[in-house]
């Protein structure tokens, strides 16, 4: 019993982190109906200016204020590079065909994956404790500060995130962005700095993520966004891409369903399951849990 | 006509440049080409880095006593970035191209028998410095180590744990893809067991994996003293922190592939204190050889050998001194020579090649202290 509540911790928190990816995949989609395959490297890009912050400020003691410090930093960092990414590669893009949009989408991601390690160096590197870990017993298992800042943080993100997008302005304007986005341009409504925004957002969400995970397995590398990326799209995708809740629950079930596999079955299946339930969801439910189907507008 | 022309303008003065390119490279008559192959960037690009620097030094070395029939030593090296695929392209480079006339490389098994079989049908010697699976020398008669084997080693550790450790109760965690670590972990289980131990788990894991937590959750259902990894630092320094994490108290052991300095950055540090591991050197081991080796060592890099620089630079010299004894550049000369290494006194011990041209030497096993590796003891063969 206390080996299945562990794993379900730790299910969990991975899941809370495929989470946090998959919303930034849902948000690009829910606007420009296209993937962002360049997503995962936002995602390693934060771990890498986690890790240069927290060596540029001297992280010598682990504090709670520091690791706050490293994290908003981090978020406006990988903010700007996602709205760079959007301006310099989708935005000249957006009247092509969408097969045009997702090949550029893969030729930045490779782009990020390989000037990351000409830049960075592609050994891994060892990230600082930015937290306190210390371990407490709950019903046999055993949690560790870490994961609870990572399932907190998380949690508190998305609360976040649901704020903006049900009760600003920006996030109504968002909304009728990805509902129509001629009619909400007829309304007044400036898409560009909506579309930017949302990649902002997003991008912002990947940086934390990329600094959650960083804390809870603390080895980073320029090729580390490839498979979290590929597992929070299918998340995004099981969730019923463009919406919200879904991406969540996508994120938390593909993490959960991952560490049981490696648990109870064998490690050699983690990928494999994953992508399995990729196939099956598009075959049986191509919508997803949450998606509704949509019908296309003449 | 002229159309025709200008459009293979440009692949002609391709094909002219390599020709030219060609023709340079193969000067150097007074220069004997040997070809190194090793991880100096990717995950386990430590152990690259520490070969290679012990290999300058026995280069250098050589060279500065006036080298080798006459000639100066010229090392070519080319990084594999820890890829068994890119070994075979940077192995047969290094063989058409360069033209050396034998190799060195590399640390780790899987990538030492990607290069093996190219150098092999080649007929270029090669001599891996820390490849101990079994099968990288049985690839062929031009393949050489001069480290210990992997069934040494299980022994060792076996009897370690036993007698040392006082565990019976092992589980183990085993990198599915390393030929080095699922064949390590096959004659740890079969050696722990005739001995009279107990594996009570064994999960698996790929290297570069991130999260552990799942198969370590599943180690630690089953209540052992002790945790077998015969892997690779950059995975067990993780392993060892999500361990802890989970709750996951018993001592950790492993192979010479925690050897780095990198094993024990970061959080690591505490998770791994009181861990042990069996390598083939300890810069603990106060004979002339070693001490004198750490010194120069450290007077050129300004840091501490590690037990890959050790080999490396036998390796080289072991080769070396085979090129003298051959008084030729002749791949099967050099080969017949290196067979008949006996008794040559390497910086890591006394080193004579066996008929399965592997050497036989003792291993030591070093115990992790306050990040540091601390000499514990040395079980002979």
């Amino acid at each position: 019993m206390s080996e299945f509540i562990q794993q379900l911790i730790n299910g969990l928190s991975l899941g809370s982190i495929y989470a946090l990816i998959a919303l930034g995949y849902t948000m690009v989609y829910g606007i420009l109906k296209f993937i962002n395959f360049a997503h995962g490297e936002v995602f390693m890009l934060g771990a890498f200016f986690g890790f240069y912050i927290a060596k540029f400020l001297g992280v010598d003691s682990p504090s709670v204020t520091m690791a706050l410090i490293i994290l908003l930093l981090t978020m406006t960092g990988t903010a700007i590079v996602g709205i760079t990414i959007e301006k310099l590669a989708y935005k000249p893009l957006r009247n092509s065909s969408k097969l045009t949009v997702l090949i550029t989408a893969i030729g930045v991601s490779l782009f990020l994956q390989y000037s990351g390690q000409l830049v960075f160096g592609a050994d891994p590197k060892s990230f600082p404790t930015i937290i306190e870990n210390t371990s407490f017993s709950i019903l046999g298992a055993t949690i560790g500060t870490n994961q609870i800042v990572v399932l907190v943080s998380a949690l508190l993100l998305m609360v976040l995130l649901r704020i903006i997008v049900f009760k600003t302005r920006m996030g109504i304007a968002i909304r009728a962005v990805s509902n129509n986005m001629t009619a909400a341009s007829l309304m007044g409504i400036n898409i560009n700095n909506i579309i930017s925004f949302t990649f902002a957002i997003g991008s912002s969400l990947a940086g934390a993520a990329g600094i959650l995970y960083s804390i809870n397995y603390p080895s980073i590398d320029p090729l580390m966004g490839l498979l979290p990326g590929l597992k929070a799209f299918i998340a995004a995708v099981l969730g019923g891409i463009g919406n919200f809740p879904g991406a969540v629950v996508g994120g938390v079930l593909i993490g959960l369903v991952e560490t049981f596999t490696v648990g109870y079955l064998s490690p050699t299946y983690r990928d494999a399951i994953a992508f399995a339930i990729l196939i099956l969801i598009l075959l049986i439910k191509p919508t997803g849990l949450f998606g509704k189907k949509e019908v296309e507008k003449v | 006509m002229k159309g025709v022309f200008r459009s293979l303008l440009p692949a002609l003065m391709i094909i002219g440049g390599i020709a030219l390119f060609q023709a340079c490279s193969k000067s150097g008559g007074n220069e004997i080409l040997i070809g190194e192959y090793a991880s100096l960037t990717g995950s386990e690009a430590t152990f690259g880095q520490s070969s290679h620097n012990g290999l300058m030094l026995a280069v250098e070395e050589i060279n500065k006593s006036g080298g080798l029939l006459g000639k100066q030593i010229k090392l070519i090296t080319e990084d594999n970035q820890g890829k068994p695929s890119e070994t075979q392209t940077v192995v047969q480079k290094l063989i058409n191209r360069d033209k050396v006339v034998a190799i060195i490389g590399e640390v780790a098994s899987s990538r030492s028998k990607a290069g093996a079989p190219i150098c092999q049908a080649a007929k270029i010697p090669m001599i891996t410095p820390a490849s101990t699976n079994p099968e990288v020398t049985t690839i062929g008669d031009y393949i050489f180590r001069v480290c210990f084997i992997d069934p040494f080693q299980a022994t060792v550790m076996s009897k370690f744990a036993l007698n040392s450790m006082k565990v019976k109760k092992v589980a183990l965690l085993i990198d599915q893809k390393n030929a080095y670590s699922t064949g390590l972990a096959d004659n740890f289980r079969k050696v722990f067991t005739e001995m009279g131990g107990e594996i009570v788990e064994e999960q698996k894991y790929s290297n570069g994996d991130k999260d552990f937590k799942a198969q370590l959750t599943a180690l630690k259902a089953k209540n052992p003293e002790a945790v077998f990894i015969p892997g690779y630092y950059t995975d067990v320094n993780l392993i060892s922190i999500q361990a802890r994490e989970i709750g996951l108290t018993c001592p950790l052991f492993g192979s010479d592939g925690w050897e780095s300095e990198k094993l024990t950055e970061g959080k690591a540090k505490d998770a791994l204190e009181g861990s042990f591991f069996s390598t083939h050197v300890s810069a603990d081991d106060p004979s002339p050889q070693i001490q004198g080796y750490i010194k120069k060592y450290r007077e050129k890099y300004g840091k501490e050998p590690d037990a890959m620089s050790f080999l490396a630079y036998d390796a080289g010299m072991i080769l070396f001194d085979a090129i003298k004894r051959a008084g030729d550049t002749n791949g099967e000369k050099i080969k017949n020579e290196l067979a008949k290494t006996k008794d040559y006194q390497g910086v890591t011990g006394i080193i004579t090649i066996n008929e399965q041209r592997n050497a036989v030497k003792p291993a030591v096993v070093l115990e992790v202290k306050d990040g540091k590796f601390k000499y514990k003891e040395t079980i002979a063969p």
